[in-house]
């Protein structure tokens, strides 16, 4: 199912009765995400569109199994919201909230070690597992089910990369923007991890910004650990040092945090960088392409502008006497079970080495 | 929000650590009422929210009163990369045995502050860290704040008499106080001195207070120079937005940070450059469109500017609307190229072109666009 989120997903919307919650709650059903519940303390028994409001998130959690939490409440408030979630044991928690203090989030990290919630963000648009599950702000639309991961610390760069992909057929496996603070609760690697393990991802697009070394830490956990074809993006190449560029976890400070660093540092661990944002469909199309040939799959290109296709060497050659030159490429839409056989064996070659 | 050195030093004060004494001054007769009272020979600093002041000549002891009267009028009338000197602090001249460096900062790696000291103080640290690792002792805080064993130990590397050593325990402890209490991300003293007779002052003060946390300390909100910052600065914080002028020709409006920040590294991959970043957030609101075509259109460089929009839960007809509001509050010709995509893309359009505008789609397309049209208004 994709990472994190999917069809057995059971979202609760923490601040469901104020502004930004109500709205998003509805764009969340809408998308056909199970809302299950919503939170406001003082609200408990009114009800969103049919959404059934609770006092508590342990109230809620009892009464509609809820799995997921998201967080629409104020920013002064959103320190309490996530420590609720977390004491309910809710084992997802997206804090969509711009503006928490870094210091409150300081406690929160040191009070989610040793516990078993995942929290992602605060200041984030959320995360989307297109056509099964929305959690969070991003327009549904322009995402389309498939086997690309996303994860970025932005928010409409994210959205302008996913409509890209989608044009250039690339479907999603999940996008999750992790959120442009100094500290949020997923990072990079975290999210490279959970797309490694994932059977429903093929390749995976991160795009990063200037600002700390998250970016960094994920090029050395691409080096070592990562099989799967990774290309970058890195924003602020035109930033001046010391400046916040609106996120607050981007500045560059004390000449570390650049973008240029960041790029050098993904080019060493071989993982491609585009220069601009429309780069990325064409390097991601190389990247599988090349990483197929690597697991001993021939590429056969699909129609013009669609994702290329795979086809094992030994059974392309069994049906390539059989069939006119035209209609090759159909059979090889499907990932054929030999396909995913092959990859599997090189991810275990690969551990294998180490 | 950066605080000036006496501002920094007013907080140090409050948390009990040792400041010498001194005042700040806007003209040469105040800042001589100060000297008087303090008697020379004193330090005037000139108070500008940028670094190497003392390399720009911004930072000058003086012996007398017929040469403070000379430097106080050099200094308050200084410009330190770019910045007016409006304040200068004026303060006694301190006797140095040694030099050290004490600083706080977030440690985002770790999720949580880091306690760096060095006996290698007076000097730019990020240098001390690159020239001599060795002489940087760095002790993470963590839930318990810093422990004295721990403060003890930085101030046993620091110095080896347990005078100065015991003193140092308390500055340390008092500097980790202030940076919690505060919301602070950066609480730096560099240096903090020994003085020949063994005693310990902090020379300089070096504060950072979170953005995020300045609703929970009026105090320190207040404390904010709009004077010593750029005017367009202000004026977006006023207006909810978050815009850092830069120094080329092309203006942007762009809505998320992300997208703002690879709009101006695209402008200039296309050969522009870029005049600011501008964020207008999730609003479509016309005040907010308004206000940042007057930062833009008031800015002498700009030659052109481009508005990229991705409408997502922001909708394209409503930034479309804001911006026409906007043009028609203040009568522009400013060359403008739009760009916009995704939710309600062609009610916007329509609206547009019903004013003789054209709304592109493709992000490359209207930054190659906006140069052109830059370069022809140039």
């Amino acid at each position: 199912m994709s990472i994190l989120v999917g069809r057995d997903s059971r979202v609760l919307v923490q601040g469901i009765t104020g502004r930004d919650g109500s709205f998003h709650a509805r764009g969340m059903k809408e998308y056909g995400t199970k809302v299950v519940a919503g939170v406001t303390p003082g609200k408990g028994g009114m009800d969103v569109d049919g959404i059934p409001v609770f006092d508590s998130v342990e109230e809620a959690v009892a009464r509609t199994k809820a799995n997921v939490s998201v967080i629409y409440v104020p920013a002064t408030l959103a320190q309490d919201a996530i420590y609720e979630a977390v004491d309910a044991e809710i084992p997802l928690v997206v804090c969509i909230t711009e503006g928490v203090p870094v210091r409150d989030m300081i406690e929160i990290s040191a009070y989610l070690r040793g516990k078993s919630t995942r929290l992602i963000g605060p200041n984030c648009p959320g995360l989307i597992t297109p056509g099964q599950c929305k959690v969070g702000i991003m327009p549904g639309f322009i995402h389309a089910p498939g086997r690309i991961g996303l994860v970025s610390r932005s928010g409409t760069l994210t959205y302008e990369v996913v409509w890209q992909l989608t044009r250039a057929k690339m479907g999603q496996s999940t996008c999750i923007g992790i959120g442009g603070d100094p500290i949020v609760g997923t990072r990079f690697v975290d999210a490279l991890a959970q797309f490694e393990a994932d059977e429903e991802t093929d390749a995976i697009v991160l795009i990063g910004e200037i600002g700390g070394t998250d970016e960094e830490d994920a090029a050395a956990l691409i080096e070592e650990h990562i099989t799967k074809p990774v290309v970058a993006f890195i924003a602020g190449q035109t930033a001046p040092p010391g400046k916040r560029m609106g996120h607050a976890g981007a500045i560059v400070s004390g000449g570390a945090g650049t973008a240029a660093e960041k790029i050098a540092r993904f080019e060493r661990a071989g993982v491609p960088v585009a220069k601009i944002p429309s780069e990325i469909p064409g390097l991601v199309a190389i990247a599988l392409a090349k990483s197929r040939k690597k697991a001993g799959l021939k590429v056969v290109m699909g129609g013009k502008g669609s994702e290329k296709k795979a086809v094992p060497k030994g059974a392309k050659k069994k049906a390539a006497p059989k069939r006119p030159a035209a209609k090759r490429a159909k059979p090889a839409a499907r990932k054929s079970p030999a396909g995913k056989a092959a990859s599997k064996k090189r991810a275990g070659a690969r551990k294998g080495r180490k | 929000m950066n605080l000036h050195e006496y501002q920094g030093k007013d907080v140090f004060r409050a948390g009990g650590i040792p400041v010498p004494p001194g005042d700040v001054a806007r003209t040469v007769e105040e800042a001589e009422t100060i000297a008087a009272r303090l008697g020379f020979p004193v330090v005037i600093k000139a108070q500008v929210l940028t670094g190497g002041r003392g390399k720009a000549g911004g930072v000058k002891v003086v012996k007398n009163g017929a040469e403070f009267t000379r430097e106080a009028g050099r200094i308050l009338g200084m410009d330190i990369r770019g910045h007016a000197v409006r304040k200068i602090l004026v303060t006694p001249a301190t006797e140095i045995e040694k030099e050290f460096y004490a600083g706080i900062v977030l440690d985002r790696k770790y999720e949580t502050p880091l306690l760096m000291v060095s006996p290698a103080g007076g000097v730019d640290i990020e240098e001390v860290a690159r020239q001599t690792p060795e002489k940087i002792l760095r002790l993470h805080l963590d839930g318990r704040g810093l422990p004295a064993y721990r403060a003890r130990a930085a101030a046993r590397f620091l110095d080896s008499r347990p005078k100065v050593q015991k003193q140092l325990v308390d500055v340390l402890l008092k500097l980790a106080r202030v940076y919690y209490d505060c919301d602070a991300s950066l609480a730096e003293i560099n240096p903090l001195i020994v003085t020949p007779r063994e005693e310990v002052w902090a020379l300089d003060a070096k504060v950072v207070i979170d953005d995020n946390a300045l609703d929970r300390h009026a105090d320190l909100a207040d404390m904010r120079d709009l004077g010593a910052e750029d005017p367009g600065e202000v004026e977006a914080r006023e207006k909810g937005l978050s815009y850092v002028r830069l120094d080329g020709t092309i203006g942007c409006v762009v809505n998320g940070a992300g997208l703002a920040m690879a709009t101006m590294d695209l402008i200039q991959f296309h050969g522009g450059k870029p005049a600011n970043f501008l964020d207008i957030g999730g609003s479509s609101n016309p005040d907010k469109v308004t206000a940042a075509m007057n930062i833009l259109t008031r800015d002498q460089r700009v030659r052109a500017v481009l508005f990229n929009i991705f409408g997502g839960i922001t909708r394209c007809d409503d930034v479309a609307r804001g911006l026409l509001t906007a043009l028609d509050r203040i009568g522009t010709k400013m060359p403008m190229v739009i760009r916009l995509t995704g939710t309600n893309e062609k009610e916007a359009r329509e609206l547009l072109s019903a004013r003789g505008m054209v709304a592109l789609s493709d992000m490359d397309e209207a930054v190659r666009t906006v140069i052109a049209r830059a370069a022809e208004a140039a």
